[in-house]
C-alpha cells in the first residue's frame, strides 16, 4: 500500500545551458507527499521551490534521483497525461494561464485534451465552477474578471482535469488581500471537502501556517519538515535561510529573548492573546 | 485614440441568432458577403448590400456605436485610399476641378465614395463576424472548415490554435501597453508631440518592454497548456460539437442569393 502521491527520491536538478559549473538548483531532496494532505512549501527566491514543483507533473524531469506521481516514475514518457492529469498545477499570472476569451471555454481546455467526451466535458466544467465559486461567471471574457476571481478560474481549469494532486506555485503572489482570501478558502475548501491533496507554495505566512505539514526549503534542500506549530518554533533556523516566521510567533520569540517564560507554539492571534494574558494575569489560566 | 478602442478581434457574449450560428456558416457567410462586396459594380448593388448589413448589426445587438468605434484605427486608411481614388481616376468630359497636376471628374467621386462604402463594408461584416462568435468557435470552425487541407500536411490544427490564442492575448497585451505607456508618461515620456520619426522613436521604450514581456507570458502559457495535458490536436475532443441546423442552411442560402441578386443588379442597371 502505497499512500505517497507524491515521493520523491534524492532529487537533483541543475538547468542545463545555465553556466557552468552549472549549480545544482535541487540538491537530494527527498519528499513524500501523502493523499489528502494539506503541504505548504516555503522558502527564499531562488532556493528551488519553483524547480521542484515542475518536477511534481513532469514538467521538468530529474538530473538525478527520481520522481514518481502515484507510483509511476515521471520519466516515463507513455504515461505522462496519466502524471499531468493526476497532479494538476496552477502558477502564479493567471493572465498568462488562462488560454481562452470565455470562462467556460477556457476550463473545458484540459478535459478536451484528455479526450473526454462533450457531454462529461460539460459536467465537469459545470462541477469545477461551482467548485471554485464562478459560476455565475462562466460566460465572461476573462480578461475582465478581478485576479482573485482570475486565479479561481485557472483553479477551475485544473479541477476539471479531475487531479488528485495540485501544486499551486505562489498563486496570490500578484493578488489583493481580497483575492488571497478568495483564492486561499477555495484551496482549503478543495482539499478538506473534496479531499484533494494540495501542495500550495508560498511566501506569506499566514498561508503557511493553515497547512497540516510545512516544508522550508533553502539552497536546493528541504531544511526542515514538520507541522507549522512545530517549523514555526525553529526562529533562529528561519531567520538564517532568509524566512521571516508569523508575527505572532515573532513577538513571543522577542518576549522569550527577554527572559519572559511564554510558549513559542501560538500562531493564531487568538492563542497569542491568550498567552500574553496568561503572562499578565501571572500564569492563572483564563478567558479573555 | 486611446489604446481600449481598439475593439478588433473581440467578442461581445450575447444569444441573438447571430451569435447562435454555427461558425462554419458565420465563416461562410462573411466570405460570400465580401464576394458580393468584390462583385458590385453600382449603387442599388452596394444599397442592397449595405441594407443586409445594418439589419445584420441590429439583429447582433452589437450596436452601430461598436461598429463605428472598431472602424477608427483604420479612418486613416479609408482616407487615404478614397483621396487616391479621387485624384486618379480617369474620366471623360470636363474635369469638374482642376489645379495644377490634379483633375478631378465626376468619375473619380464615385470611385472615391465606393472605395470607402466597400472598404468600410468589408471592415465591418469581418467584425460583425468576430464581435458574435467566441475566438474558440471561430478557430474551431476554421479548423473543420481546412481540414482536408491536413491531406496535404497542413498543421491546420496548430494554425487555429495559434490564432485563437493570438486573439485571446489581444486585450491583455493592449492592457499592458497602455500600463507602460502610462507609466513612462508619469517619467516624462512624450508619445503624442513631435515628428513622425521623433513618434516612432519614443515608441521604441514602449515596444522593447512589451516584446520582453510578451515572450515571457508565452513562455508560461507553453508551460500552463503542457500541465492541462495540451499534446496537439490528436485525441482532442471539444465541448461543445458543432452542428449545422436549419437557421444554418437557410443562412448560408441567404449569401449564394446575395451574390447572385448583387451579380443581377450589375447587368440590369
Ligand atoms: N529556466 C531557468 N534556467 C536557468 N536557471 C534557472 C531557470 N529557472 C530558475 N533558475 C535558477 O534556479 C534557481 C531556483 O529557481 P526557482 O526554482 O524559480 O526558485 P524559487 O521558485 O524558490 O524562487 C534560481 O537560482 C534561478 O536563477
Ligand atoms: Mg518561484
Amino acid at each position: 500500500m502505497n499512500d505517497a502521491i507524491i515521493k520523491t527520491q534524492q532529487l537533483r536538478f541543475s538547468y542545463a545551458g545555465a553556466e557552468p559549473p552549472a549549480p545544482m538548483v535541487l540538491d537530494g531532496v527527498d519528499l513524500e507527499i501523502e493523499a489528502g494532505s494539506f503541504v505548504a512549501v516555503l522558502g527564499h527566491n531562488g532556493s528551488g521551490k519553483s524547480t521542484l514543483a515542475k518536477h511534481m507533473n513532469a514538467i521538468l524531469l530529474p538530473s538525478g534521483g527520481a520522481v514518481y506521481v502515484d507510483g509511476v516514475d515521471t520519466r516515463e514518457e507513455e504515461r505522462l497525461l496519466d502524471i499531468r492529469s493526476t497532479v494538476g498545477m496552477v502558477f502564479q499570472n493567471p493572465d498568462n494561464q488562462i488560454v481562452a476569451n470565455v470562462v467556460e471555454e477556457d476550463v473545458a481546455f484540459a478535459p478536451e485534451n484528455l479526450g473526454v467526451p462533450p457531454a462529461e466535458i460539460r459536467r465537469r466544467v459545470d462541477a469545477a465552477l461551482k467548485q471554485v465559486g464562478m459560476y455565475q461567471y462562466r460566460e465572461h471574457a476573462p480578461h475582465l474578471l478581478s485576479g482573485g476571481q482570475k486565479q479561481r478560474v485557472a483553479i477551475a481549469g485544473v479541477i476539471a482535469m479531475a487531479p488528485r494532486c495540485i501544486v499551486l506555485d505562489e498563486p496570490t503572489a500578484m493578488l489583493d488581500p481580497i483575492g488571497r482570501g478568495e483564492v486561499l478558502r477555495t484551496i482549503k475548501q478543495l482539499n478538506r471537502a473534496s479531499g484533494v491533496t494540495v501542495v500550495l507554495i508560498t511566501h506569506h505566512m499566514d498561508e503557511a501556517a493553515q497547512a497540516d505539514r510545512l516544508v522550508v526549503m533553502s539552497k536546493g534542500k528541504v531544511v526542515a519538515d514538520g507541522p507549522p506549530r512545530e517549523v514555526f518554533q525553529r526562529v533562529e533556523e528561519l531567520k538564517s535561510v532568509g524566512l521571516t516566521v508569523p508575527e505572532t510567533t515573532e513577538l513571543l520569540w522577542q518576549l522569550r529573548q527577554e527572559g519572559l517564560d511564554v510558549p513559542l507554539d501560538a500562531l493564531s492571534d487568538e492563542e497569542c492573546a491568550q498567552a500574553l494574558y496568561r503572562l499578565l494575569s501571572g500564569g492563572k489560566e483564563g478567558e479573555l | 485614440m486611446a489604446l481600449k478602442d481598439i475593439t478588433l478581434g473581440q467578442y461581445f457574449p450575447g444569444s441573438t441568432i447571430l451569435h447562435r450560428l454555427d461558425p462554419r456558416t458565420k465563416i461562410l457567410c462573411t466570405v460570400a458577403y465580401i464576394i458580393a462586396l468584390f462583385l458590385a459594380k453600382n449603387l442599388p448593388g452596394y444599397l442592397i448590400l449595405l441594407a443586409v448589413l445594418c439589419a445584420l448589426t441590429v439583429v447582433s445587438k452589437v450596436g452601430f456605436g461598436a461598429v463605428l468605434r472598431g472602424m477608427k484605427p483604420i479612418f486613416i486608411i479609408i482616407v487615404f485610399t478614397a483621396v487616391l481614388n479621387l485624384f486618379y481616376t480617369p474620366g471623360q468630359g470636363e474635369p469638374l476641378l482642376s489645379f495644377w497636376v490634379f483633375r478631378v471628374y465626376a468619375e473619380g467621386i464615385w470611385a472615391a465614395v465606393f472605395m470607402i462604402l466597400r472598404i468600410a463594408m468589408l471592415i465591418t461584416c469581418t467584425f460583425l463576424l468576430t464581435y458574435t462568435t467566441s475566438p474558440i468557435l471561430l478557430t474551431d470552425g476554421l479548423e473543420k472548415l481546412l481540414n482536408p487541407l491536413k491531406a496535404v500536411h497542413v498543421p491546420v490544427h496548430e494554425l487555429a490554435m495559434m490564432m485563437s490564442i493570438a486573439l485571446r492575448f489581444i486585450p491583455t497585451l493592449i492592457e499592458e501597453t497602455d500600463k507602460i505607456m502610462s507609466a513612462q508618461k508619469a517619467r516624462g515620456a512624450d508619445f503624442d508631440t513631435g515628428g513622425l520619426m521623433q513618434k516612432a522613436r519614443a515608441l521604441v521604450p514602449l515596444l522593447v518592454p512589451l516584446f520582453i514581456s510578451a515572450f515571457r507570458r508565452a513562455d508560461e502559457l507553453a508551460v500552463a497548456m503542457e500541465c492541462r495535458c495540451y499534446h496537439g490536436g490528436e485525441g482532442r475532443t471539444r465541448m461543445r460539437v458543432l452542428k449545422l441546423g436549419t437557421a444554418d442552411v437557410l443562412a448560408l442560402a441567404g449569401g449564394a442569393v446575395l451574390c447572385v441578386l448583387v451579380v443581377l443588379l450589375g447587368r440590369i442597371f
